[in-house]
């Protein structure tokens, strides 16, 4: 515990690639391979489940702590991280705490898997016994495993660097060793070091490519015969993988979603074995795409009912071809891939009924006309188009100029903000967790959260603002009268009978302050009404 | 009876002495508990403060108005009112007021703490009817390790700096932590470096009687200072700024109560902090405000709601006291370094002195 718990710190105070990569490398040459084992599913971002309420934590904490439990929410809304108010309030460990003694395996076999089996004055047992043992900053993580809120601040390339580096691999190859997760115990972990080639029947995808945002004229990325465009579909990235007579699911988040889509893999199953697709799992009835908020009933569920996959049928939109007969595409042109994806005879969508179909090449002779193509994104419910480069292999991460999202221009409109909450981590303390309204008979109504989208200064600046007009306080939330005014662009908007306000927007976030727009000024319900009715009407999800 | 201090626009007001205690305006008479800018004000008539701060003082408040002084428990009656002051532990010469009239008595601590600090005298506890206290870390957690074991950090710290042959730069309060600083950590290691604003207070200091281990200011003109080797204490007002190039590679670490919060060290941007305050931790102001005896308690600047709401809730008539007093600022509050800083430091800073 003591070792992850000073890895943990350790990367949390570097902020250089090369200091990270040193801190993981040291880490993963020293630890045993049980511990290393559960460090890699944290520092993946893998799944942990909550062991214990942080209710029942809060009032054990405060208990422990002699404070009344308001004090303790005062602390957290200071901090900002519950794991961390815990850990400062509670009192110091015991002078002849030996925390180091057992590793991070052992403390998660002792600490966290026995309470969620645990009743409640065992659990409360087990926690206090942790707290006596550990110092504040080992409080902190382990607080994080308890709630399953562990994360770190590396991305999976990091890691995967830093353990290739360990082994004397290619990073390369230790990348998709680590692809799909599922590394639980310390022989899985050993696996990974093995010199031979080895898991030639797995159903593990390959990394993904990622684009970037185009911010330039496309003009600038020279003749547009050099280029694929694509639509740039509204669902979730995924492959298919057809490898070894099996069939798996994975979405980008690296989750294997085979369960939630038996559709798609049924119909993986009629093609030729040794295969990889990189596609789109889209929500779509006939011709009619549903939209994310569709698809997510599916993504998120285990087991898919009947019903469910009646009202939500859905369908993978293939727009590249990774791997072929069992061998490795990605360093082949994507002229060449592409090629050989269209050889595999798919629809092109829409194809109403087909479950595997081929996102179509959209054919320009000028980036003008090109244009002219993306203008109509809105109308069909996708978000814009996507550009690959012809001559560009499928690299890993985001590599900056061989792929670029064009998306449209976001929907708009200028609300007021009317609540303001203290945000976490590095802005622990400061308000920068919005709620914005616009107007709508003569009050302002709520209709979107956003956690800033303004740069450090303007934040600063505006907590102040919300200290000096706060008119009331709800909890941490603090209601402030109406003065400030924020652009807000959003790339959707949807009746909703969940939301007060009667309409629902997606990924809100605030593009500018304005500074010369008094609340008079702000936009209305009847605004986001109106844009509303200006889209295409999808097929209702149920 | 009415209050023997009240809230003015001016500041903390005892109406029966016709004096303020701190004010943040110019007045005819002005007690001052310590020399830090949020309770000294230049621009009153005359001044009383204790006499171990009058240099201190004088060096805030400039020249002119006169300064009378009160040696520790020496009293003197103002209109009938009997005024005294009692050591507060935050920065040399810092007082609290006890103010007596009729049998009441009321005490003022100005900021405070409760931990040993070998540049100013110790805190004392003072028996009073009302006490009004800062509580500026008035959180529980805030709870300080002890001077020792930050001055063994800043010690290893400053070891690992120069086996790497980096200059570690320690952001300060150049009125009282500054001193503090140079006065615990272990001079054997290496040279002491300051900046013109620490420095300024070290002659005020040592002039007082203050012993301070041997302190370098920075050369005007200089191109390059040190090699590597040193601890340089700066105003937190230097961070980023073109000064620390004098010093080639360097560790920027501030010395604050705030780096007990992570997301705070964090927004700084600094890879070290060290969890050093000259005011009182949690404990320390409930220990402090228990020892007083008092009944009814004012809280004023930091976590006061909270704090007044706790001592009410273990049987004290306890209230929030609205005042301009700001105790030590989280480090992103810009009005921080001007607050507690002479006006020439930024004037220093940007001209690379």
């Amino acid at each position: 515990m003591k070792d992850f718990a000073a890895l943990y710190w350790r990367l949390d105070a570097t902020t250089g690639t090369s200091g990270k990569l040193a801190a993981l490398r040291d880490y993963f040459s020293a630890a045993p391979a049980d511990d290393a084992a559960c460090a890699l599913h944290l520092l993946s971002g893998g799944k942990q489940s909550r062991a214990v309420s942080t209710t029942l934590l809060r009032e054990w904490a405060a208990e422990a702590a002699g404070i009344p439990l308001w004090l303790l929410e005062e602390c957290y809304a200071q901090v900002g991280d519950l794991a961390e108010t815990l850990a400062l309030v509670l009192p110091p460990p015991k002078a002849d705490a030996a925390p180091g003694e057992a590793g991070l395996a052992a403390w998660i076999r002792t600490t966290i898997e026995p309470l969620r089996a645990a009743d409640e004055p065992r659990k409360k047992e087990i926690v206090r016994d942790a707290w006596r043992r550990l110092h504040a900053d080992e409080r902190i993580v382990w607080h994080k495993l308890l709630t399953g809120g562990c994360r770190v601040g590396v991305s999976r390339t990091l890691v995967a660097r830093a353990l290739a580096e360990v082994a004397g691999i290619d990073p390369a190859v230790m990348t998709h060793r680590l692809m799909g997760g599922g590394i639980g115990s310390a022989d899985d972990y050993r696996r990974l070091f093995s010199s031979e080639p080895g898991d030639a029947d797995s159903q593990r995808p390959y990394p993904f490519f990622l684009a970037s945002a185009l911010d330039e004229p496309p003009e600038s990325l020279g003749p547009v015969a050099d280029w694929q465009a694509e639509w740039k579909w509204d669902g979730a990235r995924g492959q298919v993988v057809r490898r070894g007579g099996a069939c798996a699911v994975w979405t980008r988040g690296e989750e294997l979603v085979s369960d939630s889509f038996p559709e798609i893999v049924a119909a993986a199953a009629a093609l030729p074995d040794g295969i990889v697709l990189d596609g789109e799992l889209l929500a779509v009835r006939a011709d009619a795409l549903l939209g994310f908020s569709a698809l997510s009933r599916r993504i998120g569920r285990r087991r898919v009912t009947k019903k469910v996959l009646a009202d939500v049928p859905c369908a993978f939109v293939a727009y590249d071809l990774l791997e072929e007969a069992g061998r490795d595409l990605r360093d082949q042109p994507l002229a060449e891939r592409r090629r050989k994806l269209e050889a595999l005879s798919l629809p092109a969508f829409p194809a109403p009924g087909a479950t595997l179909q081929l996102s179509p090449r959209l054919a320009a002779a000028t980036w003008a006309e090109l244009a002219a193509t993306r203008a109509s994104a809105r109308d069909r419910g996708v978000e814009g188009l996507m550009l690959k480069r012809l001559a560009s292999a499928y690299g890993t991460g985001r590599t900056r100029g061989e792929w670029w999202k064009w998306k449209i221009e976001p929907l708009e409109i200028d609300a007021v903000l009317l609540y303001a909450q203290a945000g976490h981590g590095r802005r622990a303390g400061l308000h920068s967790d919005y709620t914005l309204g616009v107007w709508h008979e003569g009050r302002l109504v709520t209709v979107a959260k956003a956690y800033s989208g303004l740069t450090d200064a303007e934040i600063v600046e505006v907590d102040r603002i919300v200290r000096a007009t706060t008119v009331g306080k709800h909890g941490p939330v603090r209601i402030c009268s109406p003065t400030l005014v924020f652009q807000l662009a959003f790339e959707g908007v949807a009746r909703s009978t969940r939301h007060k306000s009667g309409v629902a927007v997606r990924f809100p976030r605030i593009v500018r302050w304005r500074r010369d727009k008094q609340p008079e000024d702000a936009g209305s319900l009847a605004d986001l009404f109106a844009m509303i009715d200006a889209l295409p009407t999808p097929e209702p999800a149920t | 009876m009415a209050d023997l201090l009240e809230l003015t626009p001016q500041g903390l007001y005892c109406r029966e002495g016709d004096f303020h205690v701190d004010p943040w305006r110019g007045v005819p008479r002005a007690i001052v508990t310590h020399a830090h800018a949020d309770h000294a004000r230049p621009g009153c008539d005359r001044y009383l403060c204790a006499a171990r701060g009058t240099l201190v003082l004088r060096e805030r408040v400039g020249g002119g108005a006169p300064i009378d002084t009160l040696r520790w428990g020496e009293s003197l009656s103002i209109n009938g009112v009997k005024v005294s002051l009692h050591p507060s532990g935050h920065v040399l010469g810092a007082a609290q007021v006890r103010l007596e009239h009729r049998g009441r008595v009321w005490v003022v601590s100005g900021d405070y703490k409760v931990e040993p600090d070998p540049t100013c005298d110790a805190f004392e506890p003072v028996a009073c009817d009302v006490f009004v206290t800062e509580s500026t870390f008035g959180l529980p957690i805030y709870r300080w390790a002890g001077p020792d074991r930050v001055a063994a950090e800043i010690n290893a710290w400053w070891r690992d700096n120069q086996a790497a042959g980096r200059t570690s730069v320690i952001l300060a309060y150049a009125l009282g932590k500054g001193q503090r600083i140079a006065a615990i950590v272990d001079p054997a290691i290496g040279p002491i470096v300051a900046h013109g604003a620490v420095m300024k207070m070290v002659r005020a200091y040592r002039d007082s009687g203050v012993r301070l281990p041997p302190i370098d200011g920075v050369p005007p003109r200089a191109r390059r200072v040190g090699d590597g080797r040193a601890l340089v204490i700066a105003p937190p007002s230097v961070a980023g700024s073109r000064w620390l190039r004098l010093f080639g590679e360097a560790s920027v670490a501030p010395a604050s109560g705030w780096m007990t919060v992570r997301g705070i060290r964090r927004r700084r941007g600094c890879e070290r902090g060290f969890v050093l305050s000259d005011h009182a931790d949690f404990p320390g102001l409930l220990g402090a405000i228990e020892a007083t005896r008092a009944r009814r308690v004012l809280v004023t600047h930091g976590a006061s709601e909270s704090l007044a709401r706790l001592l009410c809730e273990r049987g004290l008539d306890a209230a929030p006291l609205a005042t301009r007093f700001t105790g030590e600022r989280p480090p992103d509050d810009a009005t921080d370094d001007e607050a507690d800083e002479p006006h020439d430091v930024r004037a220093a800073v940007e001209e690379g002195v």
